[in-house]
C-alpha cells in the first residue's frame, strides 16, 4: 500500500510534465489539424535553456532559489516561445492548404533539424545540472518510508497554477475566444473578423511556453538532459494527448496524468526496461479502440 | 481551411517600400536575436566541478546579421521580381521534362553502368562498398515508395521491418544453420506478416495517426531487440552471421574439406574483393527486382487501387474498393521488401545490433522517398545518391548531414510538396481524360 502511494506520487509528477507538453499537441491539433511533430524538440530546447540560464545565474551570483527559478522560467518560456513561433512561421504556415501529409513531413524535417541544431551548438554529451531544489518530506509510518521531494511538490504546484491561468486564458479572454472560434471553423472565424494567422501563431507560442516549463521541470527533476530527450517525450506526450482526446485541453492534462501513472506503476511493479513499450502499446491500443480519447469529440469526415 | 493567397505571386513588380522592408528585416533580426543569444551565444561546457559557459557572441552577431540581410533580400526580390524564388528551383524541376524523350535510354545506360561499374579501373573496395550502401537505400526507398508514394500511407517505422528481416536471417542462421538463400524468402514472409499484424488493426486510422502508430511500432521492436537478451543478445547484437554463397561456393581462401571455393572454381587467385563485388551484384539484382515488381504492380488493379486510394479514399469506398485490404497489401508488400533489405544488410555486415535500427534510419529512408518525389522511382535513386554520397565527400559533411536532411525536408515541402521529381499522374488513364494536377492544393 505504501509502495503504491510512492508510485502514485512519482506517477503524478511525471504525468504533470507529460500533460504540459501534451497541451501543446492538443491545441495545435484542435486548430489546424496537424500533429506538430517538432513539439518534443521545443520541450528539449526548453530544457537546454534552463541549464544555460541556471549556469548563467550561477555565474552572476544569483543563488536564492525562488528568484533563480522564476528568472529561469521566464527566460525559458520567452525564448522557447520564440522558437515555437519561428517554427510555425517557417515550416507550417506556407503549407496551409497543401496536401494532408505535407505539414507532418515538414514537421518531421523540423524535428530532425532542431535536434541536430542543438547537438551541433551545445555538444552531443549529456548535460548535468547539480540539484537546485533538494530535500523533502519523509513520511515514515513504519515499514516503507514514502518520500515526497520538494521538487515534486514544486512541479505539481506549478502545473496547477499554470492550468488555472491557462483555463482563464482560454475561457475568459478575447484570445481564448478567438482560439475556440478557430477550432470550430477556421474559415468562418476569419470571416467574422478573427485574425486567423495571429491566433494560430499565438497558439504555437502558448504551446511552446508550456513545453518550456515542462523542460525546466524535467531538468530539475532528472538533473541530466541531452539533445535526444525531445523524441521520446514528444511521442509520449502525443500519446497523452490522444488518450485524453486530441483537441481537448483538460483531456490533454488528464491523459498526461494517466500516462504518468501507467508508466510509474509499470516500472514499479513489472519491468523498468519495458516502460516505453507500455507507453507505445497504450498509444496503439487507444488509437484502435478509443480513437476519440476520453474527453474528445468524434470526428466526422466530410466530403 | 482558410484559402490563403501567397503574397509571392500576388504582388506585381514594383518599387521597394524601404521603410516597410527595413521594418520587416529589423523584426526578423530581433526574433533571431532572441533565438540565438542563449542557444548559440552560450555553450554549456563541462568544467571543474560542474557546468560552465563558453560565450561566443560573435556567432550571434553573424547569425543575426545574416538573418536580417536574408530577410531584406527576400522582401526585395519579392517586390522587384515576383516569382524569382520559385524560378530558382525551376531548373531542377524541369530535369524530368527535359530528359523525358531520352528517359528509356538514360535508364538503360544507368543500369548497364551499374553492372560494369565494379570492373572499371577506378572501382576499388571503397567505391564498391559505398555503391552497395547506396543500393541498399535505393532498394529500401523503392520498397517504402509502395507504401508512401503509391498508397499514400506515411510509414515512420519502416526500419522495424528492416530489423525483422535482419534479425530473422541472423537467428535462423544461428539456430537452424540455414543459408542466406533459404532465409531470404523467409525473412520477406516474416516481415510481411509483421506488416499485416501491425497493419490490420491500425490501417483504419487516419493518415497522420497511422504515421505515429508506425513510429511507436518501430520503437517497440527496437526496445524488444534491445532487452530480450535470451534471443537477441541485447545491445551486444549478433555476430558471426554467415556470408552468402554463390551457388554453394564460399568466398573463402581455404574452403572446408570437400567444398569448392569461388576462386578455385574459376581458377583465379583469391581476392577479398570477390565477395565485396558479389554482394554488390546481389543488392543490385535485389533492387532491380524490387523496381520491376513495383513498376508492374502499378499497372495491375491493386496498384491502380493504391493510387486511387491516395487521391480520394471516400470516392474509392463508393466505388467498392475495400480500403483496409488495399492498404494492407501495400503495407505488407512494402514490409516484405524491407525484410529482404534487412536480410541482405545482415549478411553483408556479418554483425547486427539494435543500434542500426533507430528512428533516424526510418527518417533517412523516408527523406529519400520524400525528396525524390513520392511515387517516383528514378527520384529515389537520385535522392539516395545525394543523401548517402554527400557525407562521403568530406567528414565535415557528416556532422551537418542530418541538419541538412531536416532543412531539406522542410524546404521541399514548402516549395515542391510533391518532391523534386514529382510523379503524381495516374499510371494508367482513360483516353483523353486529363490527369490530376501535379501540385494542386488538395482538399484538407
Amino acid at each position: 500500500m505504501l509502495y503504491f502511494l510512492q508510485q502514485l506520487i512519482n506517477g503524478l509528477t511525471l504525468g504533470a510534465m507529460y500533460g504540459l507538453i501534451a497541451i501543446g499537441y492538443s491545441m495545435v491539433y484542435g486548430i489546424i489539424g496537424m500533429i506538430n511533430f517538432a513539439h518534443g524538440e521545443i520541450y528539449m530546447i526548453g530544457a537546454f535553456l534552463s541549464i544555460i540560464s541556471f549556469t548563467l545565474l550561477g555565474i552572476l551570483g544569483i543563488t536564492w532559489v525562488p528568484l533563480a527559478l522564476l528568472v529561469v522560467l521566464l527566460i525559458a518560456m520567452a525564448c522557447t516561445s520564440a522558437y515555437g513561433w519561428t517554427v510555425e512561421r517557417l515550416a507550417y504556415r506556407p503549407l496551409r492548404g497543401s496536401f494532408r501529409l505535407a505539414p507532418l513531413i515538414s514537421a518531421i524535417g523540423m524535428s530532425i533539424f532542431l535536434q541536430n541544431y542543438v547537438q551541433l551548438l551545445q555538444g552531443a554529451n549529456v548535460k548535468p545540472l547539480p540539484p537546485v531544489i533538494t530535500g523533502g518530506f519523509v513520511l515514515d509510518t513504519g515499514g516503507f518510508p514514502i518520500r515526497i521531494g520538494y521538487i515534486q511538490i514544486t512541479i505539481m504546484l506549478l502545473t496547477l497554477v499554470l492550468m488555472i491561468a491557462f483555463s482563464y486564458l482560454i475561457g475568459r479572454t478575447a484570445l481564448g475566444r478567438a482560439q475556440r472560434a478557430c477550432q470550430q471553423d477556421l474559415t468562418m472565424a476569419g470571416l467574422c473578423g478573427v485574425n486567423v494567422d495571429r491566433t494560430i501563431s499565438l497558439t504555437f507560442v502558448m504551446g511552446a511556453a508550456l513545453a518550456a516549463v515542462a523542460g525546466v521541470m524535467a531538468t530539475l527533476y532528472y538533473g541530466v538532459i541531452d539533445f535526444f530527450i525531445g523524441f521520446l517525450a514528444g511521442v509520449k506526450a502525443f500519446t497523452a494527448a490522444v488518450l485524453g482526446g486530441i483537441g481537448s485541453i483538460p483531456g490533454a492534462m488528464l491523459g498526461g496524468l494517466l500516462l504518468g501513472l501507467v508508466e510509474a506503476f509499470w516500472s514499479g511493479y513489472f519491468s523498468i526496461e519495458y516502460k516505453d513499450v507500455a507507453a507505445f502499446s497504450l498509444l496503439i491500443l487507444v488509437l484502435i479502440f478509443l480513437p476519440t480519447g476520453l474527453l474528445g469529440k468524434p470526428e466526422i469526415e466530410k466530403v | 481551411m482558410a484559402g490563403r493567397v501567397l503574397s509571392d505571386s500576388a504582388v506585381l513588380p514594383g518599387r521597394i517600400d524601404w521603410p516597410a522592408a527595413l521594418k520587416e528585416s529589423a523584426l526578423a533580426a530581433f526574433v533571431a536575436l532572441v533565438l540565438f543569444v542563449p542557444l548559440v551565444g552560450m555553450q554549456t561546457v563541462r568544467i571543474e566541478g560542474g557546468t560552465g559557459l563558453n560565450f561566443r557572441f560573435d556567432w550571434v552577431l553573424i547569425g543575426v546579421g545574416l538573418v536580417a540581410a536574408g530577410r531584406l533580400l527576400l522582401v526585395g526580390m519579392r517586390t522587384v521580381r515576383p516569382g524569382t524564388i520559385a524560378a530558382v528551383a525551376a531548373p531542377v524541376t524541369r530535369i524530368p521534362a527535359l530528359l523525358g524523350p531520352y528517359a528509356t535510354f538514360l535508364v538503360a545506360a544507368g543500369v548497364v553502368f551499374a553492372f560494369v561499374m565494379p570492373f572499371l579501373p577506378f572501382a576499388n573496395r571503397y567505391v564498391v562498398d559505398v555503391a552497395t550502401t547506396v543500393l541498399i537505400y535505393v532498394m529500401l526507398g523503392w520498397g517504402l515508395n509502395i507504401v508512401v508514394g503509391l498508397a499514400g500511407l506515411l510509414d515512420l517505422g519502416y526500419v522495424a521491418f528492416y530489423a525483422v528481416g535482419a534479425y530473422s536471417y541472423a537467428l535462423f542462421a544461428q539456430w537452424f544453420e540455414l543459408g542466406f538463400w533459404e532465409c531470404l524468402p523467409l525473412a520477406g514472409v516474416l516481415a510481411a506478416s509483421f506488416g499485416i499484424l501491425l497493419g490490420f488493426p491500425v490501417l483504419r486510422l487516419r493518415g497522420d495517426y497511422l504515421a505515429i502508430v508506425t513510429l511507436g511500432f518501430g520503437e517497440i521492436i527496437r526496445i524488444i531487440l534491445l532487452n530480450w537478451y535470451a534471443v537477441t543478445n541485447g545491445p551486444n547484437g549478433i555476430s558471426a552471421i554467415p556470408r552468402p554463397s554463390f551457388f554453394g561456393m564460399e568466398f573463402t581462401r581455404n574452403p572446408d574439406e570437400g567444398e569448392v571455393a569461388f576462386h578455385e572454381f574459376l581458377g583465379i587467385s583469391y581476392s577479398g574483393l570477390h565477395r565485396v563485388i558479389f554482394l554488390y551484384f546481389l543488392i543490385l539484382i535485389l533492387a532491380l527486382v524490387t523496381n520491376a515488381f513495383v513498376l508492374r504492380i502499378r499497372k495491375l488493379p491493386i496498384g491502380r487501387a493504391w493510387e486511387a486510394l491516395r487521391e480520394d479514399e471516400i470516392a474509392c469506398r463508393a466505388l467498392g474498393i475495400n480500403p483496409t485490404n488495399t492498404k494492407l497489401t501495400a503495407f505488407a508488400l512494402g514490409a516484405m521488401f524491407g525484410g529482404f533489405g534487412g536480410s541482405f544488410f545482415a549478411t553483408r555486415q556479418g554483425f547486427i545490433s539494435p543500434e542500426s535500427f533507430t528512428f533516424i534510419e526510418s527518417a533517412t529512408i523516408l527523406a529519400i522517398v520524400v525528396l525524390g518525389g513520392m511515387g517516383s522511382q528514378i527520384g529515389v535513386v537520385f535522392a539516395a545518391m545525394v543523401l548517402i554520397l554527400l557525407p562521403e565527400f568530406g567528414r565535415e559533411f557528416e556532422q551537418f548531414r542530418m541538419l541538412l536532411f531536416g532543412a531539406a525536408m522542410v524546404m521541399i515541402m514548402v516549395w515542391r510538396p510533391r518532391g523534386l521529381f514529382a510523379h503524381r499522374d495516374p499510371t494508367i488513364r482513360l483516353h483523353g481524360v486529363a490527369g490530376i494536377a501535379a501540385d494542386g492544393p488538395e482538399r484538407p
